[in-house]
């Protein structure tokens, strides 16, 4: 009788709840349409729901999936995951002040991040001052990372697991943008804190940029001192497509500490070229990047830890079908395919003279729907071929997964 | 937009996408050729012995996990002064090493024990976590480098009783064929409590695992490895290898305990094509030539806490006795009562699977020298010259059946 009547409850203040929704009051904000947009734009690119006349707007993504997983033969069995539950909050402050952040809960709750939490200032468009919680822009895909723009559920190997996507860091930069007919420039420097010493010296037996961010503390004080330097350059053609530049680097050890000095500066340097194109007639969009790594060990440090690194990974998407499906005005089912490559360790052995290997090559066919440009469920095909340090004969792994990711 | 299917007359095609994904995801899901097979048993070194029960599977499970996928960092107790992060460094799908992992032994010449101790022996550690200098050899040292061995059936040469051991020995060489074994008698730390049958000799125990025999059972090697190796100080080890100062463990008793289980229930190698003429052949030249006299084909184990390893014939080709092996293999370094020139027979069991360990081509002898099968046979000397030169005196044919047959334990 307790349940009925706390049903009967629940079902009556919903049902009165929603009699009093007003259509005016959640709306899409307008957009500028007459921009050309970046990958250095992702941040804004992305559907929000403003409230009344309130000058904040929300939004954010969902992603979860299933996966059967099986390598060498051995799997763990099925297994569901809620990969990402993400909120964006923006706000105009006033005409040319603007606030954004993105909270991103990973994994259920098990990591719990703010990946930008930035307030941008435009002076002129070719001048933008940006300050907070920023994502470095290296590569593309550290910036332009949500779920719901992508037809795999995994993110790119060599984004995560050789450069740290996602990549944030407190600090300051500038930003800009210049039209010029068809053609974009655009710009982006920033000073953050920076790296540490867990890149050389963590559980994935690897020079691993990721390991970083497993300090907190970076958001609070720089690990020793010397900002880390983040610039891109980028050019866009309308027709064409987009091409990328971009320069990451800066000290990443405890070289002195209450003033007295325990080692050289080592530098680590990351260098990345992104691009993304449309092919005409086909409408083949194809998007990818590459990086390379290059990190100043001691000497006499264990080659387990790679001095340098190079990897990306390239998409390729395909629509198949575009027409009304299952009542969606704006279907598209695409066939697409990412092609990836990492190497965690470019160097030979000090004793052989031998490849040092420690790297993956993978191929993920894919099917995506988009029943709206908002909402893509997809399935994916998996197949890695990892060598360990010494280039034994490669892990072979192979994965199902079926997911979905979609703004809200 | 170029789409394959426009919009017209194809009103069912969301019914029939559907469908076809449907059968595609079906397909897919139970496709198992789109999965990768399990490896072949004889084509892997790893995996347990058949025939456990549940607990020693649980127990071989944690211990496969601390000794492939624990890796050590500074924070967990790595070095200050270390040769390799984890236990899977040195041996990769629990094979052979390279030389990339090899250690450095320094500063004994005889039985008289090490004398350079106080100056980072026995062990190099030629590596350092960050803001540390790593060791370099002590002038004067003689020394040794050491390839990891293979850890596949150790359970089984642990079982080995020592009686049957001291059988196989004729240190003396009573029988005048050349052939001398005999064990390696060293002192045993106190956390080691010999097993039953032990036989003792002046208060030292017969060493079985290691290049010179230095370790008497698999608890041992596996402290000595953790602590000289990665740096790690348990309860049995507690002396840290840069401070030399007892510190507090870095691992758990029950983790090393499970490590030993792991490494006491891998399964023996398991050899190829046993029946195949060639192999067949190759393996009486090998008897002939008298190879077999310490690469013994079989030994047996006696009695074992592990059921599945208990009473149990297995075919290792070693008799985990000492041997000299002449001047080429002599580096002037040795361990416990060894001669410098005397190696403890390394079993053969394993060796055609070393090169995927290797990293796709052969290190083999103690320090990983020979870089072919056929190189390793013509280093040997002193007990083995004899049978060095009747290898070198094959024809072309024998000697590849020979190959073959070694290539297929």
């Amino acid at each position: 009788m307790k349940n009925f009547l706390i049903a009967t409850t629940i079902f009556l203040i919903t049902s009165k709840a929603k009699a009093q929704i007003d259509p005016e009051l959640l709306r899409n904000p307008q957009t500028k349409t007459d921009s050309v947009r970046m990958n250095m734009d992702a941040v804004y690119s992305r559907p929000f729901m403003q409230l009344g006349k309130l000058p904040v707007a929300l939004g954010g993504y969902i992603e979860a999936n299933y996966q059967y997983l099986n390598e060498n033969g051995v799997s763990e069995g099925h297994q569901f995951q809620m990969r990402r539950l993400t909120f964006f909050v923006s706000s105009t402050i006033s005409k040319r002040i603007k606030f954004l952040t993105e909270i991103e809960f990973e994994d259920g709750t098990k990591e719990i991040n703010i990946e930008f939490a930035s307030v941008d200032l435009e002076i002129v468009p070719l001048l933008n001052l940006r300050g907070g919680v920023v994502m470095n822009p290296i590569g593309a895909f550290n910036q332009n990372h949500d779920g719901p723009k992508w037809e795999f559920v995994d993110r790119p190997i060599a984004a995560t697991q050789m450069l740290p996507a996602t990549w944030s860091n407190v600090g300051f930069g500038i930003y800009g943008k210049k039209y010029n007919k068809n053609w974009v420039y655009g710009y982006e420097l920033y000073l953050t804190n920076g790296f540490d010493d867990k890149i050389i010296s963590n559980s994935e037996n690897r020079t691993f940029l990721p390991a970083t961010k497993m300090n907190r503390d970076r958001f609070e004080e720089s690990f020793n001192g010397i900002p880390l330097f983040t610039g891109k350059v980028a050019i866009k053609n309308r027709k064409i497509g987009e091409l990328g530049i971009s320069y990451m680097g800066g000290v990443y050890n405890k070289f002195r500490d209450e003033g007295i000095t325990l080692d050289k500066k080592r530098k680590l340097n990351v260098f990345a070229v992104d691009f993304n194109s449309t092919l005409p007639r086909l409408n083949t969009v194809i998007t990818g990047e590459w990086a390379w790594v290059n990190v100043d060990m001691p000497d006499n440090y264990t080659e387990q830890f790679g001095r340098k690194q190079q990897g990306g990974f390239v998409d390729f998407v395909q629509p198949v079908v575009k027409r009304p499906m299952f009542g969606f005005e704006q279907a598209v089912l695409n066939a697409a395919l990412r092609v990836e490559y990492v190497d965690w360790n470019k160097g030979t052995f000090k004793s052989t003279g031998g490849n040092i290997a420690d790297d993956l090559f993978s191929l993920v066919p894919a099917i995506s729907w988009r029943p709206t440009p908002q909402t893509v469920f997809r399935i994916n095909y998996r197949y890695n071929w990892q060598h360990d340090l010494l280039g034994n004969p490669p892990s072979h792994l192979a994965a199902f997964q079926v997911g979905f990711s979609t703004y809200f | 937009m170029y789409v394959l299917f426009e919009q017209g007359n194809m009103e069912k095609i969301p019914i029939r996408i559907a469908c076809v994904l449907l059968v595609l995801i079906t397909g897919i899901a139970a496709c198992d050729k789109l999965m990768p097979g399990v490896p072949a048993d004889d084509s892997i070194l790893d995996g347990p012995v058949e025939g456990l029960s549940p607990e020693q599977s649980a127990q071989f499970i944690r211990g496969d996990f601390a000794f492939n996928d624990e890796i050590f960092t500074p924070e967990t107790g790595l070095g200050p002064l270390f040769v390799a992060t984890s236990c899977g460094t040195c041996h990769a799908g629990d094979g052979k090493g390279h030389p990339f992992t090899t250690l450095t032994r320094f500063g004994q010449k005889d039985s008289t024990g090490n004398q350079f101790l106080g100056h980072g022996g026995p062990q190099l550690q030629q590596r350092a976590i960050i803001n540390y200098q790593p060791e370099s050899l002590p002038e004067g040292a003689t020394f040794s480098r050491f390839t990891p061995p293979a850890n596949t059936g150790l359970g089984f040469l642990n079982a080995v009783s020592d009686a049957d051991l001291l059988a196989l020995a004729d240190p003396d060489d009573a029988d005048g064929d050349g052939i001398s074994g005999r064990p390696n008698w060293i002192h045993v730390p106190a956390y080691i409590q010999p097993k039953p049958g032990s036989i003792t000799r002046a208060n030292k125990y017969i060493g079985r695992f290691g290049k010179k025999a230095a370790a008497h059972d698999l608890l041992h090697q596996t402290v000595l490895a953790y602590n000289q190796d990665i740096g790690i100080c348990s309860s049995y080890e507690p002396y840290d290898t840069y401070h030399h100062q007892e510190i507090d463990p870095e691992i758990s008793n029950q983790t090393v305990l499970d490590v030993v289980a792991y490494l006491a229930m891998l399964k023996a190698p398991i050899q190829r094509d046993p029946q195949h003429p060639e192999v067949q052949a190759g393996k009486k030249i090998f008897i002939d030539l008298g190879c077999g006299k310490c690469h013994t084909p079989e030994l047996k184990t006696g009695t074992s806490p592990i059921a599945a390893l208990s009473q149990k014939t297995f075919a290792p080709y070693s008799d985990l006795l000492m041997h000299d092996m002449g001047p080429d293999l002599d580096d002037g370094y040795t361990e416990g009562s060894a001669a410098t020139a005397e190696w403890r027979t390394p079993p053969l069991w394993g060796l055609g699977l070393s090169k995927k360990a290797q990293g796709g081509q052969y290190f083999l002898l103690h320090d990983g020298r020979a870089q072919s099968i056929e190189t390793a046979i013509t280093a040997h000397g002193g007990e083995a010259a004899a049978s060095r030169s009747a290898f070198i005196a094959l024809d072309a044919t024998s000697k590849a059946r020979l190959l073959k047959f070694l290539e297929s334990l």
